[in-house]
């Protein structure tokens, strides 16, 4: 029996279709998955396919041409997007505020966790929590930027590329929470090359994204 | 609330911090305002008589200065796509960082007004009118600012089409806020002027939470 601790209201998501055109141009079409609770969806193909569009369309910031996206078991008083949470290929991160300053301020607009150490320590930040963020490389900025998923539970997780710029430790730890979101009960949406540790295989969905708009393209 | 809390005190900080905007948008009003005796002459009634026209012109040009960073960075770096996901909306984000950039730069200004009252030589009644008529007046300059802002969000160096944008809509504010000081040719022309000043602050901040929130979304696309 899974735990269900990320995830109690059993939000599943289910795409049909989906497709996206931007100025005249068909990016990507028939976009279909249906993500349950506790599994991930890895959207592959080579770049300029799509993906990072496709993810857009999912949480609402660009139209969808066709299909249809549904979120089941939602509160109808709310808004999808209050159950997404996006890392994007840039991180968010402010330089001028601290760390901390950092996730406490994803925290309080999220109405996530009062106390932000758990997902400080968990992205190896701790020691320099209350330096400002300007200091940390490429590779602790994408944590810090990941951290954000853990101060306020949210069950789906719409993550572009959010391993690039880590290491191979990097890799594993993203692994590592990507497995432990799904472990109970939530859903992980990723453009990503990562092979997710830890993980049941038939938990993990790969979708390919085709190559419509690269044969436009030449 | 908390939400919305959130929101108004990290661009505070954000903007009192280094590289904020805060100090320079102070020093850049004072200097403005200082430069016109060299530029007008050393009469002081002349100076006296330009002086609420001068300190105004000199707020609108600052306050332009630091408009472009009131959604570019957040755009930018991906702040403003995460916040998107808050349960606050989207307009009530604006509301929030539009106080914030109020604070942190129209505030200060209005602060530093009777240093640039003295080198023109206003007397202490007009200075209290002129400090007055800003605290009404400056709103709209930041909504107006704010929708220049939004709209070109994704034009990248997009700095000096802002200002462009912004300054045509900021005449009528220019005009009442300097009559609502010295009048003009008609008698008790200053309090209907001061009227309109407010009227056109309070129909600014209602229209420009969902015209700039509707035109950051659509930089998103």
């Amino acid at each position: 029996m899974r735990k269900n601790g990320k995830n109690p209201e059993n939000i599943a998501l289910n795409v049909t279709n989906l497709a996206c055109e931007r100025g005249g141009f068909e990016i990507f079409a028939d976009v279909s998955f249906t993500a349950m609770p506790g599994e991930v969806i890895l959207l592959r193909g080579p770049n300029g396919v799509g993906k990072s569009t496709c993810l857009a369309t999912l949480y609402g910031a660009l139209p969808k041409s066709a299909g249809e996206i549904s979120f089941e078991n939602i509160d109808s008083e709310r808004e999808p997007r209050e159950y997404l949470h996006i890392v994007g290929y840039v991180p968010g991160v402010k330089t001028t505020l601290t760390v901390k300053e950092n996730l406490m301020f994803w925290a309080q607009l999220y109405g996530g966790t009062e106390n932000v150490l758990p997902a400080i320590e968990a992205a190896g930040l701790d020691a320099i929590q209350d330096s400002e963020a300007s200091i940390l490389s490429a590779g602790q900025t994408r944590r810090l930027g990941l951290a954000r998923l853990l101060v306020a539970n949210r069950p789906i997780w719409i993550l572009d590329e959010p391993t690039s710029a880590l290491d191979k430790q990097g890799d594993q730890w993203v692994g590592q929470l990507i497995a432990d979101h799904c472990a109970e009960g939530g859903i992980v949406i990723a453009a990503t090359h990562l092979e997710i540790p830890h993980l049941a295989p038939e938990a993990v969905k790969t979708v390919m994204i085709g190559h419509r708009a690269m044969d436009h393209a030449s | 609330m908390k939400p919305f809390l959130a929101v108004l005190t990290r661009d505070m900080k954000l903007a009192t911090r280094i590289g904020g905007d805060s100090l320079t948008v102070l020093l850049f009003y004072i200097m403005t305002g200082a430069i016109m005796p060299f530029a007008i002459g050393p009469d002081k009634d002349q100076l006296a008589q330009l002086g609420p026209a001068i300190i105004w012109i000199s707020a609108l040009l600052s306050l332009l200065l630091a408009l472009d960073r009131l959604f570019r960075l957040d755009h930018e770096d991906g702040s403003l796509l995460a916040m998107r996901q808050a349960s606050l909306p989207l307009e009530m984000i604006v509301v929030a960082k539009i106080c914030a950039h109020w604070v942190t730069t129209a505030l200060p200004l209005i602060v530093a007004t009777p240093i640039l009252a003295i080198l023109l030589n206003l007397e202490i009644d007009q200075t209290l009118r002129v400090i007055f008529t800003l605290l009404v007046g400056t709103p709209a300059l930041i909504c107006f600012g704010a929708i220049g802002a939004a709209v070109t969000v994704s034009i990248k160096r997009g700095g000096l089409i802002a200002p462009i944008l912004i300054l045509p809509l900021s005449i009528p504010t220019l005009i009442f806020g300097v009559s609502a000081v010295s009048g003009g040719a008609i008698a008790n022309a200053q309090d209907a002027a001061l009227l309109f000043l407010a009227g056109f602050t309070l129909l600014s901040l209602v229209f420009t939470p969902f015209a700039a929130a509707l035109a950051l979304k659509m930089a998103a696309e």
